[in-house]
């Protein structure tokens, strides 16, 4: 039975790891991978003298800690909120709802972002700016936004699914130990920080130790798509995800994109172990294996 | 939790209800720009109440639209085949990891989990798939590569096997003579219909909105699914208009609402998820619960 899925796992995830050599060599397509010649580390040399080594690396990391961290906050604050909410159809429409945008494709995400923020006929040029006598702002050329459009759009498509996770592991929790709160005279703060939280803390750990360890990997859509590509949000948009496309793709610079997956990968694994780790100091129970 | 003041209940939904407006309202700028005249959304820009509606857009959608039908066609292709194979597969895979008695099934079960922390990424796959099993411009191209097996889902299969069918169920069939494929469909797979069809539900969406496959693999505009397309035309609005002109005769597409029909392919594009979705809610909810918190 194991026979199928094996093969096509080895084939999909063994090969390609196999194929990060290709950051070792000058790529030639009729050569193919094996019998290009080999350059050692020149493909990295290229890649680390050029600024985008270090914007890449910079914008992945920054992203994606604040992701983290305001996804974190918000996704577990809703779910808290939720949990206060008596009404069950109320709750259950709330839940529904907040889930709707993790379901839609990045693409459809960057329709919903253009008829907001087109300069010409966006919504928000049209229908906010221009009504409080504000300029127009042209949002795709207007670099200095879009850390903002970016974790928002991000943070809108994603909380709903963290809080959904945290949510249903609020609802495990014993009722018991807030009825003998309640009966020790606990008010719903005191609840939350001495019941609710420390019940929450070890997936917490474990969706954050599992964001840590794809630290070095971005949502390609959200940095390629929502911004449209422009060239002039090159600067704050470009991740090592969307430099290995580019340079694969339209730029036709097959070393440099190689090195970069290479870095990607290596220094991505490194990071879960080392977070792994870490945790598993902290908090046996919560460590990812 | 037994304190119940109603201030503080009246401020939670509020605060929810703000919050599900901020969900919604841009789904509902799009339908409605869907819908608007292009020659108000031309002049007053998006809006959440236009001056003057017009279906035009649907009905060219419905009138003359080969490559959105076709576009709509591969879609429901690639999702129906991709997901039937990856449920397969994954069931394949959880249900032998689930039995204690497999000989070597840590082995197995680290060779699913090291594909989580560790990949070849784009360049190395993209060659792969390229230069050895030329599914460049094929139907396999959208159903293949990264998408027919995932680790996550194996584990939360698995788990969900070995927590909720107990050991005594796969005895007693044993006993009663049954091989392991008859123990599989006949006991094992009608209890697992909650798992089933939160995976079937998963892998599916994932299939809808998948457009990375086929930016990556295709470029011939027959093989477009909806997500490739409605990619494509917003990174040239011009795409549709010439692909549609080419059969209309130019004074028509002169008339096109350009603007309106992106927005009516998008509507297309998630209006599935819509109406499928409330449905599946309960399933879904759960299943995204019982993987997170036991996965």
């Amino acid at each position: 039975m194991l026979i199928p899925g094996c093969i096509y796992i080895f084939i999909n995830n063994y090969i390609p790891m196999g194929g990060l050599i290709i950051a070792f060599k000058k790529m030639n397509y009729r050569l193919g991978i094996l019998d290009s010649p080999w350059v050692g580390f020149k493909n990295f040399e290229f890649l680390f003298t050029t600024k985008e080594a270090w914007i890449i690396t910079r914008n992945t990391i920054l992203y994606n800690l604040a992701f983290i961290v305001l996804g974190t906050i918000i996704a577990v604050g809703v779910a808290l909120l939720l949990n206060q909410i008596r009404q069950n159809t109320a709750r259950k429409s709330y839940q529904t709802i907040i889930l709707l945008p993790h379901l839609i494709s990045i693409v459809v995400v960057s329709y919903l972002v253009f008829a907001f923020l087109s300069s010409e006929s966006g919504f928000v040029n049209n229908s906010i700016l221009e009504p409080l006598g504000i300029k127009p702002i042209s949002w795709y050329s207007a670099s200095k936004y879009w850390p903002f459009i970016i974790v928002i759009v991000g943070i809108w498509k994603s909380f709903g699914y963290s809080c959904i996770i945290y949510y249903a592991t609020l609802v495990g929790i014993d009722k018991s130990y807030y009825e003998a709160a309640v009966i020790d005279g606990a008010n719903r703060w005191k609840q939350m920080l001495h019941i609710t939280l420390p019940g929450l803390k070890s997936i917490i750990i474990i969706l954050t130790l599992m964001s840590i360890s794809k630290i070095f990997y971005s949502d390609f859509g959200l940095f390629y798509q929502v911004p449209m590509n422009s060239g002039s949000l090159i600067d704050i948009t470009n991740t090592i995800d969307t430099y290995v496309y580019r340079g694969l793709a339209e730029l036709n610079n097959v070393g440099m994109a190689s090195a970069a997956g290479f870095y990607q990968s290596i220094v991505g694994f490194l990071l879960v172990l080392v977070s792994n780790f870490v945790v598993k100091k902290i908090d046996e129970e919560s460590a990812l294996f | 939790m037994v304190e119940n003041n109603r201030g503080f209940q009246f401020a939670a939904h509020l605060l929810m209800l703000l919050l599900a407006l901020f969900c919604l309202l841009p789904f509902a700028l799009l339908i409605i720009s869907s819908i608007t005249d292009e020659e108000a959304l031309i002049t007053n820009g998006y809006s959440f109440i236009p001056s003057a509606l017009n279906m035009s857009a649907y009905k060219f959608l419905l009138m003359d639209s080969n490559s959105i039908l076709k576009a709509y066609g591969v879609t429901v292709l690639v999702t129906v085949i991709g997901t039937v194979t990856n449920i397969v597969l994954t069931t394949l895979m959880a249900y032998p990891l689930s039995r204690k008695e497999l000989p070597g099934r840590n082995v197995v079960a680290f060779f699913i989990f090291f594909t989580m922390l560790f990949s070849g990424g784009l360049v190395p796959s993209y060659m792969m798939w390229t230069q050895y099993f030329h599914i460049k411009n094929t139907l396999w191209a959208l159903v293949v590569p990264g998408m027919l097996l995932s680790a996550f889902n194996i584990i939360m299969m698995r788990t969900y096997f070995t927590t909720n069918i107990p050991d005594a169920v796969v005895e007693a069939a044993k006993i009663d003579g049954g091989s392991e494929s008859n123990i599989l469909m006949k006991v094992v797979l009608p209890m697992s219909l909650p798992i089933l069809a939160t995976l079937g539900l998963l892998v599916g969406l994932s299939y809808w909105n998948d457009w990375l496959n086929g930016l990556y693999y295709v470029t011939d505009d027959s093989l477009f699914s909806i997500q490739v397309l409605l990619n494509k035309m917003l990174m040239d609005v011009q795409f549709l208009m010439s692909s549609a002109s080419s059969g209309l005769g130019s004074d028509l597409s002169a008339r096109l609402p350009s603007t309106a029909i992106k927005m009516a392919v998008a509507v297309l594009g998630v209006l599935p998820i819509l109406v499928i979705y409330p449905f599946f809610q309960r399933f879904f909810v759960k299943g995204i619960s019982v993987g997170a918190v036991k996965g």
